[in-house]
């Protein structure tokens, strides 16, 4: 049976990471995420969860701990967040290339400099084309149940890519919410032990990560990105197995209200929630508004995406990162780039918000709609600056 | 410890395959050849980028017949932990997990990691093999490039800096076993890994590897210029068993008999053109004092 509980989400990550057999944990502590490692901790040393704790020295070597244990074959697992994604970020690449399914959670803060400790997504646009599965959480189920849908994408053999769970700092890590729990026989019927396909091991010697000339290359990295592009299926059947099983059905694009507006907001992570009383309140002012929520940022799910906003004839995106001197931030300009072909297409206007903790209310939205009316569409505007 | 190994009893079976893309002349290319025959088969080899990466060859040739993970520079032992961790998870501790970096990979961008999982206690080989600067990206210095040598990156005066003493910091860690090997005594080195394999926790094992086109040498000299290093008493050969020093082979045999002049080893590569007479008598009095410090 499952059972609904009010708990810290850290917590409850935590817990899913115990419920989900985890072999291996591997984290350095970094504020928002330091509940995460602490509770596993504490589950390890009480005799909760059998698995390794390694109490590594950074966070370069937490995702090579992984990418090592992954290799011969545990379920692994790390979380993070900014300074320590950026540190480990040359073996986030490693381990997608090597098609290691292990799980992170990355808990988004700002990157330094200057030193802030608070939410937005510049962390994981650093590391945006790194070859991993990669979703955002909305909520503290969300996170939760993600423990368990990622692991069980990541070592699908049709997939066998690790997976990146995004959930905002504080705003998640640090909030207690009412989060339903699965029984342990619940997630053993929906994430079996995992079953690697090629391991570390002296009977049959492979070499893993091989220096590879131009001759090859190119090939290699192709597959790579073919192995990633075709994980979108079995992601959706992850996510409609767990749905199945706990009545808890998840997207590649969220849609709140889409069907008829003529005005779509986007976001990704947190903000989506506050985003819909924005929504609400719109509609109840009689405006034609809707909310798209990017759930699966890689693979990209272009097809949905365009689905979701077909009838819009303005769509403002919210970043939550900013691409210096670039032509947007990278949501827009992945939204851009995933209408430009289209023969109608809505005028997209980007608005930056919410960047290092600066908080965004449901007022703070329809100012930015407001705004957005106005605007050629032009580049992109950074929100709540305080001239 | 069983009886010495000697040419005769060291096992037929080789574990790197003919044909590897070491340059001529490598001491590498010596040490790999017997580092593998000692630690067997039963083995999980953790590689970062380095000339072991070259000596291994481009994909899809291997030239070692063991699993071996490649990894980044500054990851190298933290893979080897998550691999120890996945066997001890997975009930196959019975398996050697090893460690091979060059010494960049160990004393400088690879030396954090490598601390980390010494302070942790965990159970696997480190064996540098200190060819005394970046050889494979064309002869830069690095920590444990020796005072006085030119490399790319010191270039006309040569190195200001001492070398980095990484076994000494290494033995700082308290792990239960350190030693130092050449590849002019690949015996040693057999013996010295072989012991390792028996001894739990982390073990560091410091191989002076004489480099040809890096040091300036005929390649037909490998193995008299890493002698030269050893007869000078530059580079020693020892042990730290559980804390305990003693010098072994080559360099105990030194112990209280007359060592041949640092400069006979320095004029046998061009990388010490830049040595002064006054430098090398420094350098003589430095190792005179080493020396009097092991003989008092």
């Amino acid at each position: 049976m499952a059972i609904k509980v009010g708990m810290e989400v850290s917590i409850a990550a935590a817990q899913a990471v115990k419920q989900a057999n985890t072999d291996i944990i591997a984290a350095y502590p970094i504020t928002p995420q330091t509940h995460i490692v602490e509770h596993l901790a504490e589950l390890v040393n009480n005799g909760e969860l059998d698995a390794e704790f390694i109490p590594v020295e950074s966070e370069h070597s937490a995702m090579s701990v992984c990418t090592g244990s992954s290799a011969v074959g545990a379920r692994s697992f790390t979380c993070t967040s900014s300074q320590g994604l950026a540190l480990m970020s040359e073996i986030v690449y490693i381990a997608s290339f090597l098609r290691l399914p292990i799980l992170m959670l990355l808990a988004n803060r700002s990157l330094s400099g200057p030193l802030g400790i608070w939410n937005d997504h510049s962390d994981v646009m650093s590391i945006r084309d790194c070859g991993w599965i990669q979703v955002f959480a909305e909520n503290g189920q969300d996170v939760y149940d993600h423990v368990f849908i990622g692991y069980r994408v990541a070592e699908d053999r049709n997939c066998l890519l690790p997976f990146l769970v995004n959930l905002d700092g504080f705003i998640l890590t640090h909030m207690i919410e009412p989060i339903e729990m699965m029984d342990q026989d619940m997630v053993n019927r929906y994430l079996p032990p995992y079953q690697p396909l090629y391991t570390l091991h002296p009977d049959h010697p492979v070499t893993m990560g091989a220096f590879t000339g131009p001759a090859l290359y190119t090939e290699t990295k192709k597959a790579q990105d073919e192995a990633l592009k075709g994980s979108l299926p079995y992601i959706m059947k992850g996510w409609q197995e767990f749905g199945d099983l706990t009545g808890r059905y998840y997207h590649p694009i969220e849609r709140y209200k889409t069907e008829d507006a003529k005005i779509i907001l986007i976001t990704q992570g947190s903000l989506g929630g506050t985003a819909s009383i924005a929504i609400d309140s719109l509609r109840e002012k009689g405006e034609s508004a809707g909310l798209v929520k990017i759930r699966l940022w890689r693979p990209f799910p272009f097809e949905e995406f365009r689905e979701a906003v077909k009838g819009a004839e303005l769509v403002v995106v919210i970043d939550r990162a900013i691409s210096y001197g670039g032509p947007g931030g990278p949501l827009a300009g992945e939204i851009r780039s995933a209408l430009y072909a289209q023969e109608r297409r809505p005028r997209v206007v980007n608005v930056i918000a919410g960047i290092g903790g600066h908080d965004v209310a449901p007022e703070d939205f329809e100012q930015i709609i407001r705004q957005a009316r106005k605007s050629s569409g032009e580049g992109y505007e950074i929100y709540g600056v305080r001239e | 410890m069983s009886a010495k190994t000697t040419i005769l009893t060291l096992p037929e079976e080789e574990l790197v395959h003919p044909g590897h893309r070491a340059c001529a002349g490598c001491g590498l290319s010596i040490l790999y050849r017997f580092g593998l025959k000692a630690l067997g088969r039963d083995t999980i080899l953790v590689v970062p980028p380095s000339c072991l990466t070259v000596l291994q060859g481009l994909y899809p040739i291997a030239a070692t017949q063991l699993p071996c993970l490649n990894v980044t520079f500054a990851s190298t032992a933290a893979a080897a932990t998550g691999i120890i961790a996945a066997l001890k998870v997975r009930g196959k501790e019975d398996i050697t997990v090893a460690a091979w970096a060059g010494d960049g990979g160990t004393s400088d961008i690879g030396i954090q990691a490598l601390s980390g999982a010494c302070e942790r206690g965990d159970n696997f080989i480190f064996i540098c093999y200190d060819n005394e600067a970046y050889m494979n990206t064309g002869v830069q210095r690095s920590g444990t490039t020796p005072q006085g040598v030119i490399t790319t990156t010191t270039p006309i005066h040569g190195k200001p800096q001492q070398k980095k003493d990484m076994p000494a910091i290494m033995a700082a860690h308290t792990i239960s076993y350190v030693a130092t090997g050449s590849a002019a005594y690949p015996l040693d080195v057999y013996d010295k890994i072989k012991k390792a394999k028996t001894i739990e926790g982390p073990k560091y094992i410091h191989l002076h590897t004489p480099c040809p086109p890096g040091w300036g040498f005929d390649t037909r000299y490998t193995v008299k210029v890493g002698r030269l290093a050893v007869e000078t008493g530059l580079f020693d050969l020892y042990e730290i068993e559980h804390g305990v020093f003693r010098l072994t082979g080559a360099s105990k045999k030194l112990l209280g008999k007359e060592r041949k002049p640092v400069a006979a080893y320095f004029e046998t590569q061009t990388r010490f053109r830049a040595l002064t007479r006054a430098r090398i008598s420094a350098i003589q009095r430095q190792v005179d004092e080493k020396w009097a410090g092991y003989e008092a």
